[in-house]
């Protein structure tokens, strides 16, 4: 640690509120909070970071581990890289941004060598450079986060942004969780690194992950896109939370009757096991695994047979029932709209990483999970990162703020209806976005219908007084679903075709019309709009 | 689901209650407890972190089982993931 770095300052404390200054303040640590924290550090910058559980353990890293994107730069390699998925992503990637992220991975992941992260090779192509054990990873990102000079601030959910009188973003706040009490970060820039949204699915690590950051991003006017690729599911046992789905290749998926399903496949076949859930169970088998492969799987992903062991199933030889859990936008593409290479985003002082910000860039419309995602978020937390700082360092002139403006609304300002239910209105949430005839298998009327409902629930949410301190969090977290679920649903009819994960039964074409993005926003009033693909950022078809 | 907190193995370091991503234990004047189970989400985090093999989370994550600790000790199940990953 050096002696230099410039510390974050608590400015006063009182009456179950407690206020700070920083340059930079980042909500959310997973790796891309961490990831953003450490390079807002090293470039001189002040910074705290926010989470709403714990840096180190919380996210859907942590627990789950990821593969990522990690190409030799040998310029070959590089190009079957980015083209290998183009197709798949509905060429919605925009090659500028793949190869710029395929370049800070590398350096990443050596930095991560370098501070220490047991990388080593099976010698069976299930680990190396190319994926990380999620505690293992995150542990280390919290101590080089804490080592950088970061102040972090654990059970400590964010709540809503501040804004000054222009609309520039100057910081956040929220709850320390266990003490109740409330904090005041003003900052000369914000990054939002809050993560997806699932829903409270109980997939693996996911449940702190419920759209806050979207929420808090569109109260100050931030744009979104590609919020139409939101309906990621995952496999797991039925009863169990473990959504780590690569095993499920080697598996054969069989009805009641212990008959294969046809066309039934993990990849590629999974909404053919989407179709059959919601008429009865599927088990799955992991057949033809020759004793060697199956200890070189365990070793390297030992948390997927973990709720397997611990119920007395041998996935190598029993059949197990399993389910598909929504990842939302977390295995997803849509978030935060960027709007340049610094990670900003459409307001003033506000910055986006990770599965909070749109992966369109890298990932088009299909999943970002099994490498992508893993990938962007230590490369736009990088990012990020070095943006904030410089930011905030033409900032720092202005002390303090003349006026600070909370820009947080639902559940968080005096009103005439009664609270919500969070509970309640986290039930009805789920019922629009859980099933797979409404959210795996979209249709015009079904999601006219759904949004009707949501609509609905939004002006109850929108309308109702604010939480007592015991009730916020989860209040404004049932809030931000019910805004993320509008986001979706809207976007799904305004994108008027199928591509890459969003499909549409009635529409089952892609288009083969110019390609646009669908940006979406706003609270009472959701909008959508297209913005045609810029010709510098077109892949080329050619190259599949 | 967490299910358990092995009286004899805790020290009430309270690591448990700071590594849970959603805040499912309270610390007390003596050892944690599980204050708010329903809010679980199965990610194991907990067990990793447990230096003394002290908890043990169930494999079902939509409703809370019951689980024998003397067989999950007699085992060694309780503190397998732990193992598992390197860390003890
Ligand atoms: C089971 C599973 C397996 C996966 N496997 C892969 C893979 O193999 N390869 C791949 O590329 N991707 C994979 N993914 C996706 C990958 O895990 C995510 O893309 C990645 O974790 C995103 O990092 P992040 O930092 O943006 O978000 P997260 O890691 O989810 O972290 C978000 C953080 O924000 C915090 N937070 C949320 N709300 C607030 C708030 N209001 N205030 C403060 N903090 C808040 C959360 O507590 C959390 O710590 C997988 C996902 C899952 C669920
Ligand atoms: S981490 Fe383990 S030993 Fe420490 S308090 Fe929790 S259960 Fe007890
Ligand atoms: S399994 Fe995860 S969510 Fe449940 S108590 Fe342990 S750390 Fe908390």
């Amino acid at each position: 640690m050096s002696g230099q770095i410039r510390r974050p300052e608590e400015i006063a404390s009182g009456g179950g509120v407690r206020e700070f200054r920083t340059d930079v303040l980042v909500l959310g640590g997973g790796p891309a909070g961490t990831w953003a924290a450490i390079s807002a550090a090293q470039r001189g910058a002040s910074v705290i970071l926010a989470d709403k559980g714990f840096c180190g353990t919380s996210g859907a890293t942590a627990p789950s581990g990821t593969g990522v994107w990690y190409v030799q730069p040998d310029p070959a390699k590089r190009e079957a890289a980015m083209a290998s998925r183009e197709l798949l992503g509905g060429y919605l990637q925009d090659r500028r941004w793949m190869a710029r992220t395929l370049n800070q991975t590398f350096e990443n992941v050596d930095q991560l060598a370098r501070w220490g992260y047991p990388f080593h090779d099976d010698g069976v192509g299930f680990q190396r450079y190319g994926s990380v054990m999620g505690p293992e990873y995150m542990r280390l990102m919290r101590k080089r986060t804490k080592q950088a000079g970061v102040k972090i601030l654990d059970h400590s959910p964010a709540l809503e942004l501040l804004q000054d009188e222009d609309g520039a973003v100057v910081g956040a706040s929220g709850l320390f969780q266990q003490a109740g009490e409330r904090w005041n970060v003003h900052a000369g820039a914000v990054i939002l690194a809050t993560g997806g949204c699932a829903f409270l699915s109980k997939a693996l690590g996911c449940n702190v992950l419920t759209g806050d950051g979207l929420l808090m991003g569109a109260e100050v006017g931030a744009e979104l896109s590609g919020m139409e690729f939101s309906n990621a599911y995952a496999m797991s046992l039925a009863e169990g939370s473990v959504t780590k789905t690569r095993f499920y290749d080697f598996a054969e998926f069989t009805d009641a009757n212990g008959d294969p399903i046809p066309g039934a496949q993990s990849k590629g076949g999974r909404s053919v096991i989407a179709r059959w859930l919601m008429s009865g169970p599927v088990y799955a088998s992991l057949i033809n695994v020759d004793p060697e492969t199956q200890q070189a799987m365990r070793r390297a992903q030992p948390n997927f047979f973990l709720p397997l062991d611990r119920s007395g199933i041998n996935p190598f030889t029993d059949r197990f029932s399993v389910t598909l859990r929504l990842e939302g936008t977390v295995r997803g593409t849509g978030g935060l709209r960027l709007v340049d290479e610094s990670c900003a985003t459409s307001v003033e002082g506000l910055y986006a990483a990770g599965d909070a910000a749109t992966r369109e860039l890298i990932c088009g419309a299909f999943t970002g999970g099994g490498s992508h995602n893993a990938a962007w978020a230590m490369s736009s937390g990088y990012w990020a990162g070095a943006g904030a700082a410089s930011y905030a360092r033409t900032r720092r002139v202005l002390a303090q703020p003349s006026k600070v403006i909370r820009a947080g609304k639902a559940a968080l300002i005096e009103q005439s209806q009664r609270g919500y239910d969070p509970l309640a209105v986290t039930q009805a949430v789920q019922d629009e976005v859980f099933p797979y005839d409404r959210n795996y298998f979209r249709s015009e009327l079904g999601l006219k219908h759904s949004l009707e409902r949501l609509d609905r629930l939004w002006r109850k949410v929108e309308s109702a007084d604010k939480a007592s301190v015991l009730h916020v969090a989860q209040s404004r977290q049932a809030a931000a679903m019910v805004a993320t679920a509008r986001w979706m649903y809207r976007s799904a009819l305004e994108r008027d075709e199928s591509r890459g994960m969003a499909r549409r039964v009635d529409r089952p074409q892609q288009d083969p019309g110019p390609r646009y993005y669908v940006r979406s926003g706003g609270l009472s009033e959701v909008w959508t709009r297209r913005d045609l693909q810029q010709p510098e950022a077109r892949v080329l078809e050619a190259a599949e | 689901m967490i299910e358990v907190i092995d009286k004899e193995r805790c020290t009430g370091c309270n690591i448990c209650v700071h590594a849970c991503p959603t805040n499912v234990f309270d610390t007390t004047a003596d050892i944690p407890v599980i204050a708010r189970q329903g809010d679980c989400q199965t990610c194991y985090m907990c067990e990793a972190w447990c230096p003394e093999d002290a908890l043990y989370v169930a494999p079902n994550a939509d409703k809370a089982v019951s689980v024998d600790l003397a067989a999950l000790k007699a085992g060694d199940v309780i503190g397998s993931y732990r193992r598992a990953i390197g860390w003890s």
